[in-house]
């Protein structure tokens, strides 16, 4: 039996926890207003980017002269998976749901013999995939430092998945993040970036026949806008992150509260029959020491 | 006077979008003038100012730092790498871009990408002396 002072100490600690995640619940929630304006803004670009590689390749059927970026290398024995995190805790199963579906998807291609790469942005993710794929992960980068994600972080991963797509080091790529569908829902998304991959409804709602110009030339476009859509697409998943991330954590954070709330309303219950029980056994040993008189 | 929807998207936000009269292009073939019912088209884009007319003799000028124009039925999407509007364009940003593009000359690999570093490079600092004066 617990003794007064420990369930008053007990109470205590479980408020400060309370005020604690409180606290991160509406730091979450500011953050996610900011996280989800600028992952709509970036919106139209990807859109937009979209539409015009989808109506470029879809007239680019003669598969000898496409760039390797749309076609492929032709063969698929080396798989990159580029998996997104966070860089934080604390956001309830956001990074673990993640990590799933990546870890999954490694594992299917690993029984299938072909060679796994993994890329990690965000650190939680590392720290969960570590444990199993200690041998394949080729790098970690961390974004900890950069408090709103602007293109250029996007671009320089970007940059380095295409260095290392020209080096010949992967076949496919695979991008691996949260898409934000609202607070309580976020969906773990796998989208294949190399080759790009343009699903057949954007293509019909493209197809018109128009008769387009260009300037210079449609392959130099291709070429040029290709590894840019590379970028564009991590830019995506990066701000699609950011406000999943905020959102899991808003929830999970105000599941915390809650909990802690009912918490020190059963500690009080307990502390306060604890304190009569006291009081009563007290007056029983007065009473009958003075009967004993 | 015919106008057609304009759209000016960077890859952080939506820059302008509206119904505009005529709007000038730097593509990298030469600047074009984009107006009403202007054949579709697919141009890669230079350093240089988008000129848009919204009519009444209203002319917004922006700097776009490379990209994509798209002329379709229904208008005009430009996609730019960079963009900000020419009232927060200074010296100072226009010289960070210039340092950049040279540090792509010096960091290209092959020669065709030190080349297209070059090309660029050199079309923001002409822009730059243009500006300046």
């Amino acid at each position: 039996m617990p003794s007064l002072k420990d369930l008053r100490n007990r109470i205590a600690s479980v408020k400060a926890t309370q005020k604690i995640t409180k606290a991160m619940q509406m730091v979450a929630a500011a953050k996610l207003r900011r996280a989800q304006t600028a992952a709509e803004a970036a919106r139209p670009y990807a859109e937009r980017m979209e539409t015009v590689l989808a109506n470029l390749a879809s007239r680019m059927t003669v598969t000898e002269g496409a760039p390797r970026l749309l076609a492929g290398t032709g063969r698929d024995e080396t798989h990159l998976l580029i998996v997104c995190t966070a860089e934080r805790g604390l956001c309830g199963a956001f990074n673990s749901s993640i990590a799933r579906l990546a870890r999954d998807k490694a594992n299917a291609l690993m029984a299938q013999g072909k060679t796994v790469k993994i890329l990690c942005v965000g650190k939680k993710g590392y720290d969960i995939l570590r444990r199993q794929f200690r041998d394949q992960i080729i790098e970690l980068i961390e974004l900890r430092s950069v408090r709103q994600i602007g293109f250029e972080n996007a671009d320089a991963v970007g940059r380095k998945v295409l260095q290392m797509f020209d080096a010949g080091e992967f076949d496919v790529a695979t991008l691996f993040y949260s898409k934000f569908k609202s607070v309580i829902s976020q969906v773990p998304t796998a989208q294949q970036i190399i080759p790009a991959e343009f699903d057949g409804e954007t293509k019909a709602a493209t197809g018109l026949d128009a008769v387009y110009d260009y300037e210079p030339g449609e392959e130099e476009i291709l070429a040029a806008l290709l590894p840019r859509n590379v970028s564009v697409q991590i830019f995506r998943a990066l701000l699609e992150n950011g406000a999943s991330e905020q959102g899991a954590r808003m929830s999970a954070m105000d599941n915390a509260t809650r909990n802690a709330g009912e918490m020190i309303k059963k500690q009080t219950l307990t502390y306060n029959r604890t304190r009569q029980a006291m009081i009563t056994k007290e007056l029983i040993e007065i009473i009958s020491g003075a009967e004993a008189l | 006077m015919a106008t057609f929807t304009f759209e000016l998207v960077s890859p952080e936000r939506l820059l302008f979008s509206g119904e505009v009269e005529s709007v000038v292009v730097p593509s990298s073939e030469g600047e074009m003038t984009v107006m009403a019912g202007h054949a579709p088209v697919m141009a890669v884009l230079k350093p240089g100012v988008v000129a848009v007319s919204e009519g009444k003799g209203a002319v917004r000028r922006l700097f776009v730092r490379g990209g994509f124009a798209d002329v379709g039925p229904d208008g005009l999407t430009i996609l730019a790498e960079v963009a900000l509007p020419m009232e927060e364009l200074d010296a100072e940003t226009l010289a960070q871009h210039v340092r950049d593009a040279e540090e792509d000359v010096a960091d290209a690999k092959t020669d065709q990408a030190r080349q297209a570093a070059a090309e660029r490079l050199s079309q923001l600092t002409e822009l730059r002396d243009a500006l300046v004066h």
